[in-house]
């Protein structure tokens, strides 16, 4: 028997109004992919997002982690499953160091935060775990820097940072490199391709370069169905996709 | 670090000193400060760190002043002067917080103030909580086989009991669980995507707030030696906001100098004025237009002192 996904979704749903933002869409990441989801704006790719998160709920449909249904959970407990995100709009501790922004992160499974008279700097597993995340996405130098005092290229580090962080097994990025300059997307690319193989990626992009070299499989979303699936090759070449997407680039 | 140490053992021995060196009207004052300081400081707890602005604070330094009231008649002691009040607070701020903190911002704060409201229609009609005249004749409890009838005792007492609890509300501010609070101020919605119980942590920074506000009641009730249906009051609740904004809203010091600007304040000018209340809400719109930081923010601003 194989083992399940890691991730399922099934037929899942969600309507505003009249509004069919995700219809039906029904989608199954394994464990170690790296799975990018491409679309033409408002094809529902975000709303998917906030549906896996928690962040919204379906209005039908089932989403499993792991074999384990998690439809209809808060956010936190979805995330304390180990699952993670990072936004598409930074979500920073902005008058925070950038170090207590990635510690309060990596503190997130509650070990220890609940204490009311310990010292943080006493918890040394979510420090250090900080430190390496720093290091991970290129900010090690900037730990005392307040998160809104870095530069947006820094800024948007320090959001996958934040994800990171948590040490999650399956991580979500909405459009990390939007905004980047050449230079910083090159850099994020580079920062996602050397990230440990165990941690299962789930990424909304829209740049190609970026897609076409991270992605072991791409699903491509129009106005909130899954129109096609595999590989980078294989999707380009389909004619639908270069009408819906590709064409109006 | 060490500025705040030397500042806080400073600040300790010229409380201490005080009674010897001042009438018994000054002394009464500083009192007075001290346990308005340690009511402001809980709720700088809950506005300056977890970002919770509550109007309705004097919910729990009505139930500890209450509480105090009803059992030290029957069983003057410590127990009954600081820890059954302490208890029943929390109790309190359990239930109303439980409702309260499922919305935020201006719905918080009404809520929270309806909730305070209640209180004092009961306390006002209640003839077992004395209706509008409360609860008078309040006895104060020996510490350690000593009377604390007199001013002095009284003074250390008040001094010993209000210390250590800054002391144990500024170490909370520095622990993992008040980085946590700090987390949600910042930024509630990302904490929750990184997997904090957010709701959770809100409920238990509203408890310990509510807590410490009870035992500044408890204190209250026996500085006065009687308690009145006032301490339910949002009058109250709204003294405590403003020490905490004067003094510098996320200091806890500040919340002791918001205590002594305000309350000194009024029984300067309501000495030599009947509009006091006029001259001291012009003073509050200056202090707000020209020191938003409160006076820990502007000596902070001067000084160049740091967090």
């Amino acid at each position: 028997m194989t083992p399940p996904p890691l991730l399922a979704l099934e037929r899942l749903t969600r309507t505003f109004g009249a509004l069919n933002a995700v219809n039906g869409v029904s989608l199954s990441v394994p464990a170690r992919e790296r799975r990018v989801i491409i679309g033409p704006n408002g094809a529902g790719k975000t709303t998917l997002f906030n549906l896996i998160t928690g962040h919204l709920a379906p209005s039908a449909g089932r989403i499993v982690l792991e074999g384990a249904p998690v439809t209809g959970l808060p956010p936190h407990a979805i995330a304390r499953r180990g699952l993670s995100r990072s936004f598409q709009r930074n979500s920073l501790f902005p008058r925070l160091p950038v170090l207590e922004n990635l510690r309060l992160a990596a503190a997130a499974d509650g070990v220890g935060s609940w204490r009311l008279l310990g010292r943080v700097e006493r918890l040394a597993a979510p420090l250090a775990r900080a430190r390496e995340t720093a290091e991970a996405v290129g900010l090690a130098e900037r730990l005392d820097v307040l998160a809104g005092a870095l530069s947006y290229g820094e800024q948007r580090q320090l959001e996958v940072g934040l994800a990171l962080a948590t040490r999650p097994r399956l991580l979500l990025l909405d459009e990390p490199t939007a905004g980047m300059s050449p230079e910083e997307t090159a850099r994020m690319t580079r920062m996602l391709e050397g990230l440990p193989r165990d941690i299962t990626l789930l990424i909304i992009e829209h740049d190609m370069d970026v897609v076409a070299s991270l992605a072991d499989q791409v699903t491509v979303l129009h106005y909130g169905e899954v129109l096609t699936e595999g590989s980078f090759a294989h999707v380009k070449a389909d004619p639908r996709v270069y009408e819906v997407y590709l064409g109006s680039a | 670090m060490r500025v705040r140490v030397a500042l806080f053992v400073l600040a300790v021995a010229a409380v201490a000193a005080f009674p010897l060196g001042a009438g018994p009207y000054p002394v009464k004052l500083l009192q007075e400060i001290l346990i308005f300081g340690i009511f402001a400081l809980s709720l700088d707890l809950l506005m300056g760190y977890a970002g919770m602005v509550s109007f309705g604070h004097s919910a729990f330094f009505g139930i500890g002043a209450y509480t105090a009231a009803l059992t030290l008649v029957k069983w003057p002691g410590l127990t009954t002067a600081l820890l059954v009040p302490a208890a029943a607070a929390a109790v309190g701020a359990l239930v109303i917080g439980f409702f309260s903190i499922r919305v935020s911002g201006v719905y918080f704060i009404m809520l929270t103030l309806a909730f305070s409201q209640m209180f004092h229609a009961v306390a006002f009609q209640n003839s077992f909580l004395g209706a509008e005249d409360g609860l008078v004749g309040v006895p104060r409890p020996d510490v350690l086989g000593l009377s604390i009838g007199t001013l002095g005792r009284f003074h250390a007492y008040l001094l010993v009991i209000v210390g250590l609890l800054a002391l144990f509300v500024w170490r909370v501010t520095r622990s993992p669980f008040g980085h946590v609070l700090r987390g949600i101020h910042e930024n509630e919605a990302r904490m929750q995507a990184v997997g904090y119980p957010v709701g959770r942590y809100k409920l238990a920074a509203f408890v310990l707030a509510g807590t410490v506000a009870g035992v500044a009641g408890a204190l209250y009730t026996q500085f006065q030696g009687s308690v009145s249906p006032d301490a339910f009051l949002w009058t109250t609740s709204g003294q405590a906001l403003l020490m905490v904004i004067i003094g510098g809203t996320g200091t806890l010091g500040g919340a002791f100098l918001g205590a002594a600007a305000f309350i000194l304040l009024q029984s300067l000018v309501s000495s030599y004025t009947e509009r006091w209340m006029l001259i001291l809400g012009l003073t509050f719109v200056l202090l707000v237009l020209f020191a938003p930081g409160g006076i820990v923010g502007t000596l902070r601003g001067r000084v160049g002192l740091r967090a």
